[in-house]
């Protein structure tokens, strides 16, 4: 992947998929360290299956037989020399961390956040993001969003681009200049 | 800057529309997918995604739908975007790029007509 964003909404869909309600989504950089988590209260994994998932020859899907999504971020975050992580409950959620070093040149840009987020609105899921540097942070709730829109979708074309626009002033804000 | 107390304008605006909509536009509704599994996401389907909710909003066309799905089952082919306009056949784009997608727009779901060079088989 390009971009670290875009690996984030790949690993968000599965959650999507796993019929989470509720997805939350940090990313912090602190430190020369860029963590990332996103945690789900989806169906979850079993310990047996949890063990196989990082393997690009595991997957659910029938269309496929290679699951790559959480192969291609765990490799992008150890190359940098950083560290990954999944765990996984059955009916509770699961928890994906990953951690790139920043100064690393094998490392993807951060990319583009806000793109990622309004990519994955939807009425019946709901994320929380929290995005920190250098001890700043934003935090995006949809559960906020909906509470004022009402009966409008939070996925009409409308609103997502005015929610882009919202996150990218606030990401570059947070930023003060940084570049990820 | 931008803050969620913006949102209420929107909303307003949107409203007064809603009411004034009759119950049948439902069926109505132009639906735009766009792929997004992993082969998808990595061929550039987040950029087309994104251009499509650009167009559709600037235009203020409010029966037409930008949504998301997973695997469409030809990862050689991503991005790869459906479009399901009422009473007619699904249409299906393939290697769409957001160039491509402001030509579908403009075409199709804008003019009506399919654009005969991005359906599979064409590239
Ligand atoms: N958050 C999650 N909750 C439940 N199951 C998951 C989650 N993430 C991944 N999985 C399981 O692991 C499999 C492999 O995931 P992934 O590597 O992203 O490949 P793919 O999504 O293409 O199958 C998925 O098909 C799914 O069964
Ligand atoms: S995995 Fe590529 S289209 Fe399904
Ligand atoms: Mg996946």
């Amino acid at each position: 992947m390009r971009e670290i964003a875009l690996n984030i909404l790949d690993i968000a869909e599965n959650s999507v998929k796993a019929k989470a309600s509720l997805i939350e989504i940090t990313v912090t950089a602190a430190d020369n360290i860029l963590t990332v988590t996103i945690t789900d209260n989806g169906k979850g994994m079993s310990k047996d299956f949890l063990e196989k998932v990082t393997d690009p020859f595991t997957t659910t899907r029938t269309t496929r037989k290679v699951g790559m999504g959480i192969p291609l971020f765990k490799d992008a975050a150890e190359m940098t020399g950083g560290s990954f992580e999944i765990e996984s409950e059955p009916g509770r959620g699961t928890r994906v961390t990953a951690r790139f070093v920043i100064d690393s040149i094998d490392r993807a840009p951060l990319g583009d956040i806000s793109d990622t987020a309004v990519t994955l609105l939807g009425p019946d899921i709901d994320f929380v993001w929290v995005y920190t540097v250098n001890g700043r942070s934003f935090t995006f709730d949809t559960r906020e969003i909906k509470a004022e829109l009402g009966d409008i979708p939070i996925n009409s074309p409308e609103i997502i681009s005015f929610l882009r626009n919202l996150l990218k002033e606030n990401i570059d804000s947070i930023n003060g200049g940084t570049v990820l | 800057m931008k803050s969620i107390a913006d949102i209420k304008a929107i909303r307003d605006q949107m409203q007064a529309r809603i009411v004034n909509r009759d119950n049948s536009d439902a069926e109505l509704e132009t639906r735009i997918v766009v792929g997004m599994a992993t082969c998808g996401i990595a061929a550039g389907a987040r950029p087309v995604f994104n251009e499509f909710v650009d167009l559709v909003a600037a235009k203020g066309l409010h029966n037409v739908k930008v949504t998301r799905t997973g695997c469409l089952g030809m990862c050689k082919l991503e991005p790869i975007v459906e479009v399901f306009v009422p009473g007619e056949e699904k249409v299906t784009y393939v290697k769409v790029d957001p160039e491509k997608a402001k030509e579908i727009f403009t075409r199709h779901i804008v003019g009506g007509q399919v654009v005969n060079e991005y359906l599979i088989g064409e590239q």
